[in-house]
């Protein structure tokens, strides 16, 4: 066992030089979930080292000398990650100072990236972090085209450091309210799109510095931002509702046989689960919508997610944008098990749930075997929670991302220990901090 | 808000609605002999008729009365329409009594939120039915909720089924400082509002400080553009209502008989407002002008004077955990509703939302657990009463419903398992002992009549 540990901690060593913060860590004696889809197994270990999960189960050994934290009565998972999210783009997403989450009066669109505006020491940040969320993708929102931008995969860490991979995804929508951008209609919606994609090609196959045609609608700077996605290179994220628009946009893929397709939405998914399974691409959801709140969103229900991973679908718990906070992402998963207690609904294993938040998000943005689980190699981000994750009264009472410790000092830790009591008889409440 | 922002706003838009009608809705004004309408003679009175139910006998769950109590393997009886006997399992189960077999589940009284705009920001969420703002001035006291409700909304549905939610305040929207006469619905399918209204309810007055009027109107230009400008607005709108009041009333004046209402006690204020020092200075106003606010809605910083709203006798309706979304939600923590419990205070778990609807019990249950990491630890007993007695004092309705209680409405939830835990939904819910709701039959799942023949119509949802 010990020389597997060392030989498997050699391999983590090899496949990533040690970061300046990676440290070690073990966790013994917890319940642990590894976030693959397995079921939860009690009286385990993990060991991190030099920032890498070098093993997670039981019977495992504890090197001598690391440090060691008793996981009596506690879980212990991968950090959670948060597909599709917001995080970093905004202070107060009221105050269109703070907030960069989109751009409706910039001449660019399909070109713009996020990673120059995130900011790691945003507050939504810090508390997505005491939620225990350790890595996510952050994505621009639509403004004035139905191409949102370029997103990115960022860390929570603490530091500056806050990118992962750069460029990861273009968004484009093709929902009812992409057809509004376009002009009006889902028609000029699929014209919009497909005239993009056309210029990118054409830019792409021409030799650098050669004209352009002269009815390019396109910037530059936008055609040569979907080069890649024309390439198969980056990801197309699509978000989409109905199951009409479903099977239009897996049609896709026969005129530009490269695309990378990622559905975003998929409200009606369920009614084409086996075309999105037969297509091979995954979708990125939000579970708990039930309401006919569009008309493209006529069937939604919250065995969407249940009946899309029972035909065969990749789904994962995602879209945390505004008030959908990646903290509750848990509370989500734990809802969706809640399902398979109710007559005639399909929802999830504990397992599979607790994958949809972990490794399936970071497989579908291409960190498989990465993040979002405890399997060695993958990176140190360890929380421990003081009881079943998914579950409402349970919470993380420490979190770990490459193995170093974080804080829990956001704003609202210090509000609720300023106001603990509300005795201020002596000094105002502003002299207690 | 238009958008569910309990469901986030991908490729939604963000802007929230402002749908503007064309023209200031038409005064009455009449000059004949017609009846000062006061709060105490209602217009559009509630049709609603509980319908049947058999006596039934809920047999060894774990009870919570809604009041703080807690009962092992106890007995809930009911019968036309009302509580008969909530005890252990020492109560005896009369003659005639359908009996369920409870053992492992949970009895808790019908969910209420004190909060909601379902009907008047139905689904779909589409220009055409957003109803719920009638943002063409800072005070329509003039306009009631009521006449803007879509009994269709697919929304009422899924707080029955998934929330377990059996009453339901209507409030319209915050643009307006006063936005108009909220109403209260027992949530039961019916093709007109009438048919919903809660037989003997008070009405409400919905009022707004902060952020939303002043936005409103000044980005129209006109007063209030400051929060200066919401309070002179407000106290010259009370200072008119009491000259009103103590007038002839030979001209009729619609705002302000709601407004006379309200300082006559007859009709409740909900005041929507976030920030502490604000909902001190309305405290002040409503001193200053006579009349009681009833609750605080949204008050994301109650926690900073917790112990005023204690003294002052106002309820704290509030969200588990939401954050950050605008200026005045900025200190927002989720241990607020644990905070106010600690020092006493009345706190009440409210939805706004069409999706936190469906889930107040869970809402409940965050914080519940917020305050139990910081050391403040609140029973489970207790914790139901945030959306069930508190909400129903929110709403005046305590003494008919909110409750298991003999002789109350017997409005009842029965669990599949802890209400306070994820795993745990609606098994069958019964408003005045009507079975309204079976998860273990399909039929007894109410589909409006907009998702009929639709994808998914009856669907679990």
């Amino acid at each position: 066992m010990k020389r597997i540990l060392m030989l498997a901690a050699g391999i983590a060593a090899l496949a990533a030089p040690l970061a300046v913060s990676a440290q070690d860590l073990a966790v013994t004696n917890a319940t642990l979930a590894k976030g693959d889809g397995s079921e939860p197994i009690t009286g385990a270990t993990v060991v991190v080292r030099g920032g890498k999960v070098v093993a997670a189960g039981v019977g495992v050994a504890v090197p001598a000398g690391i440090p060691t934290v008793d996981g009596t009565g506690k879980w212990v998972t991968p950090g959670l990650f948060s597909a599709l999210t917001d995080l970093g783009l905004w202070d107060v997403e009221a105050v269109s100072d703070s907030n960069d989450t989109e751009a409706d009066e910039s001449p660019f669109n399909a070109a713009l990236d996020v990673v120059p505006a995130l900011n790691p020491a945003s507050e939504h940040i810090a508390v997505s972090r005491e939620g225990g969320v350790t890595r996510a993708s952050v994505s621009p929102a639509n403004g004035n085209s139905i191409f949102a931008g370029q997103g990115a995969l960022i860390d929570l860490g603490e530091g500056a450091r806050i990118v992962d991979a750069p460029r990861a995804f273009q968004y484009v929508t093709l929902s009812e309210r992409g057809a509004r951008i376009a002009g009006g209609s889902r028609v000029a919606a699929y014209v919009v799109l497909h005239n993009a994609l056309a210029e990118a090609s054409a830019l792409a196959a021409a030799p650098a510095g050669a004209a352009r045609a002269s009815d390019s609608m396109l910037t530059h700077a936008d055609a040569r931002a979907l080069a890649p996605v024309v390439a198969g290179a980056q990801p197309l994220y699509v978000q989409v509702e109905r199951a009409a628009d479903i099977r239009a946009v897996l049609g896709l893929k026969q005129e530009f046989p490269k695309l990378r397709l990622v559905l975003v939405g998929a409200s009606e998914g369920w009614l084409v689960a086996k075309d999105i399974a037969a297509a091979g691409v995954p979708v990125i959801t939000m579970p708990m919508r039930d309401l006919p709140d569009a008309f493209e969103a006529l069937g939604s229900t919250q065995s969407n997610v249940g009946r899309m991973v029972q035909a065969g679908v990749k789904v994962a718990i995602g879209m945390f944008a505004g008030e959908n906070q990646p903290r509750r992402a848990p509370e989500q998963a734990g809802n969706l098990v809640a399902l398979t207690k109710l007559p005639g609904a399909t929802g999830l294993t504990w397992g599979q749930a607790f994958a949809a938040i972990t490794s399936v998000p970071a497989e579908i943005s291409g960190m498989g075997g990465k993040e979002g689980v405890l399997a060695p190699g993958a990176v140190g981000d360890v929380v421990l929670w003081d009881g079943d994750p998914l579950e409402l009264s349970s919470a993380p009472v420490a979190v770990y991302i490459d193995g170093v410790k974080q804080p829990f000092d956001s704003h609202q830790v210090r509000l609720r220990e300023r106001y603990k009591d509300l005795d201020h008889t002596y000094k105002p409440k502003a002299y207690d901090w | 808000m238009r958008i569910s922002p309990e469901i986030g706003r991908w490729g939604s838009a963000l802007a929230l609605t402002l749908a503007l009608t064309l023209a200031p809705p038409a005064f009455a004004k009449k000059k004949d002999k017609a009846p000062a309408a006061t709060a105490s003679a209602v217009p559009y009175a509630s049709t609603y008729k509980p319908y049947p139910g058999r006596p039934t006998a809920l047999v060894g769950a774990v009870v919570y009365d809604g009041r703080g109590k807690r009962i092992d393997d106890g007995v809930v009886l009911f019968a036309q329409g009302k509580v008969v006997a909530v005890g252990g399992p020492d109560l005896a189960i009369p003659e005639g009594y359908d009996r369920i077999d409870a053992r492992g589940k949970y009895v808790t009284p019908g969910v209420i939120d004190a909060h909601s705009h379902l009907g008047v920001y139905p689904s779909p969420g589409v220009d055409a039915l957003s109803d719920g703002n009638e943002m063409t001035s800072p005070t329509t006291p003039n306009v009631w909720a009521e006449h803007s409700v879509w009994p269709q909304d697919p929304g009422f549905t899924r707080a029955l089924a998934n929330g377990g939610v059996t009453s339901l305040l209507i409030l319209p929207g915050s643009g307006n400082l006063i936005g108009g006469r909220a109403v209260m619905l027992k949530n039961v399918p019916s093709i007109t509002v009438q048919g919903m209204k809660f037989p003997g309810a008070p009405y409400s007055l919905k009022m707004a400080c902060g952020e939303n009027p002043k936005r409103v109107y000044g980005s129209k230009g006109q007063i209030p553009s400051t929060r200066m400008g919401n309070f002179a607005v407000d106290r010259q709108a009370w200072i008119d209502a009491r000259q009103y009041m103590e007038g002839d009333h030979k001209d009729r004046d619609l705002g302000k008989d709601t407004l006379e209402g309200v300082l006559k006690g007859e009709i409740l204020v909900q005041n929507h407002c976030y920030r502490a020092d604000e909902m001190a200075q309305v405290l002040d106003m409503a001193k200053e002008m006579g009349y009681k606010v009833t609750a605080f809605h949204h008050a994301v910083e109650a926690y900073k004077i917790a112990d005023m709203l204690r003294e002052n006798d106002v309820c704290a309706a509030v969200w588990a955990d939401w954050y950050g979304f605008k200026m005045e939600a900025y200190d927002a923590i989720p241990e607020n509703a644990a905070l106010l419990a600690k020092e006493g205070a009345c706190v009440v778990i409210h939805s706004d939302d069409p999706n936190g609807i469906q889930r107040l019990n869970q809402a409940a249950a965050k914080a519940q657990a917020s305050g139990h990491r910081m050391g403040i630890d609140i029973p489970d007993a207790q914790v139901i009463s945030w959306f069930t007695y508190n909400a129903a004092k929110t709403a005046g309705v305590e003494a008919m419903t909110g409750s298991l209680e003999d002789g109350k409405m017997a409005d009842v939830v029965l669990w599949n398992g802890n209400p306070l835990s994820v795993y745990s939904r609606p098994e069958k819910v019964w408003i005045d002992g009507a079975l309204m709701f079976d998860a273990d039959n399909p039929k007894t799942r109410p589909v409006s009549d907009f998702e009929l023949g639709q994808p998914g119509e009856g669907d679990v949802k």
